[in-house]
């Protein structure tokens, strides 16, 4: 009987653990919203940086990103889906098909610094692409495939059998089967994860560290080979190496906000867009 | 003919994560080789890393493993506990609503850049720790697992939740037919047989915390001492390498080191992930 008093003594305990996890994630999105807004102007956001970014905007910091992020998924996003399509389509049980898993998870598991190494090693030095948009894209590249294959693979397992069955049962070619009823059902939900992918390339700093990220270039970039500034990189920029800190925290905050605006808008969208496409396809 | 093709193509193209793979590790090796023959790889035994001297480099990294050590320890243990309880609390206790009403927040929170977290470490968080715990700086070890705990709950959560969830319903109504409390057999049954998943998921929270980077270069303060006081500031390998390989001369000792560090780096994180999946396996077989 001792256990039925104090059940709901715990189960309130649980719920105030459960909620100040909420509060914290909640007061960080403010803190820096808050603080952000009253920074983000039109010079702000068009502007070019003056003296190592302390004054003036952050434009060159914001289309660098852009620009990585459009690499990136260039990349990646016809590489992983089309193994996603290998994986869930033709792919039997075997050691080729466990070697790529194998592979799958252990590059999901990489340490982002980690791949900054190899893309220095690989890219930057080995193939002489030198600290440059390419070199970067490629790095991330590689660091978000695994993301998309995943969720590619879920999309494609989501479609059912049955429409495999019937086109194959009409006399239809496994490509045709793949290409007529299986990717127009498939597509819509392989982007979407992908897009997940995504929010993670534009956000991380480790790879581009060694790979892309200039320190300060208050100018746009003029062809793939050239380096650029990007938002995370920018912020730890101002956040610890400028010599005074703390006379620049509201262009550190506008940074953030920016930053995180762009990678949790991309996030939402992509969130939404499920969640649609959920009610849309229901078998 | 053109089946085959296609097959093949869509086949070499799925080869590239294996190709990915390998390459790491190649290029890795290619670029930390040339460390063996110089200063030679028992250089890296030593409890200095002092890289860059006038009289003798020091490569030695144990401070730089305990470093990681001390953060990975004490971030785990403030996230398992809180992440834990989170997923029990919104399989087993949490209605309908209110689940839905969690999920954007675990996810927003899995998306915040690093960067950001560190920045908000640095901001806020650090004055924090300075003042409670009355330190000289507030850049200590404890800092930095505090931010990294948050990396790592999202992963905890959601993991752990999986786990809980695709506990057989007839283990549940079999535990309370037999008159145990809600309390009881959560704890005591669902919780026990979801315990595989669960600790794949605590492994795959400490993989991302060891290789996490930019929130512990921006507060742990960096000074590379062998220490086990939360209260100190601490050197990890992450941080060493997003730290020093902006300023070495390529190929240089130094340089190779930094390559030692990331194969170090590479051989844990993968040590633990695929003991995770080994776990997870486990489970999703029951």
């Amino acid at each position: 009987m001792r256990s039925r008093k104090i059940e709901p003594a715990i189960h309130w305990g649980m719920r105030l653990i459960t909620y100040s996890i909420l509060i914290v994630i909640a007061f960080i999105i403010i803190d820096i919203v808050w603080k952000g807004l009253p920074v983000i102007s039109w010079e702000f956001l068009f502007g070019f940086p003056k003296k190592s970014g302390a004054e003036g905007g952050i434009l060159p910091a914001i289309v660098g990103t852009l620009l990585l992020v459009l690499g990136t998924i260039t990349v990646a996003l016809p590489l992983g889906m089309a193994s996603a399509v290998y994986l869930s389509e033709y792919a039997k049980q075997g050691k080729f098909t466990n070697t790529i898993r194998l592979a799958i998870i252990t590059l999901a598991g990489v340490p982002s610094i980690v791949f900054g190494l190899f893309g220095l090693g690989l890219f930057v030095l080995f193939f002489g692409f030198g600290a440059s948009i390419l070199a970067g894209s490629l790095t991330l590249a590689c660091m978000i495939l695994p993301i998309i294959i995943v969720s590619s693979e879920e999309a494609l397992k989501a479609v059912p059998q049955s429409l495999r069955e019937g086109s194959l049962a009409l006399g239809a070619t496994k490509w045709e089967t793949i290409r007529r009823n299986v990717l127009p059902y498939s597509t819509s939900g392989m982007l979407t994860g992908s897009i997940l992918g995504i929010g993670r390339a534009a956000g991380e700093t480790a790879p581009i560290l060694l790979t892309v990220a200039a320190f300060y270039l208050p100018k746009l970039p003029k062809s793939i080979f050239d380096q650029v500034m990007a938002l995370p990189y920018h912020l730890y920029i101002l956040a610890t190496q400028l010599p005074d800190a703390d006379a620049v925290r509201p262009m550190q905050y506008g940074t953030a906000l920016v930053l995180i605006a762009l990678v949790l808008g991309v996030n939402m969208f992509a969130i939404i867009f499920r969640n649609r496409m959920r009610k849309k396809y229901r078998w | 003919m053109k089946e085959n093709a296609v097959r093949l193509a869509f086949l070499g193209t799925a080869s590239i994560s294996i190709i990915v793979v390998m390459l790491i590790f190649v290029f890795l090796g290619k670029e930390a080789f040339p460390f063996i023959k110089d200063p030679g790889l028992s250089q890296m035994l030593g409890s200095r890393w002092a890289p860059v001297s006038f009289i003798r480099e020091l490569y030695g990294i144990y401070p730089l493993l305990t470093g990681s050590l001390l953060i990975t320890i004490l971030a785990i243990l403030i996230s398992v506990p809180l992440g834990v309880c989170g997923a029990v609390y919104i399989s087993e206790i949490a209605g309908n609503a209110e689940r839905e009403f969690f999920k954007p927040f675990i996810e927003i929170l899995a998306g915040i850049p690093s960067v950001v977290l560190g920045f908000f470490g640095l901001v806020t968080v650090a004055p924090l720790v300075k003042k409670i715990f009355n330190l000289p700086s507030g850049l200590t070890a404890l800092t930095g697992a505090l931010l990294l705990a948050l990396m790592a709950i999202p992963t905890i959560i959601t993991i752990s939740e999986d786990a809980i969830r695709s506990v057989p319903r007839s283990f549940k109504e079999a535990s309370l037919a037999l008159g145990a409390s809600r309390l009881q057999t959560t704890w005591r049954v669902t919780v026990p047989a979801a315990l595989s998943g669960i600790i794949a998921a605590i492994m795959l929270g400490m993989g991302r915390v060891i290789g996490e980077t930019m929130a512990v270069l921006m507060v742990t303060g960096n000074a590379a001492v062998i220490t086990m006081s939360p209260f100190e500031s601490v050197r990890t390998m992450t941080a060493t390498i997003a730290a020093e390989m902006g300023e070495v001369p390529f190929g240089s000792a130094h340089y190779s080191a930094l390559f030692w560090i990331g194969i170090i780096l590479l051989f844990v994180t993968f040590a633990l992930n695929t003991a995770a999946m080994r776990a997870l396996k486990r489970y999703r077989m029951n």
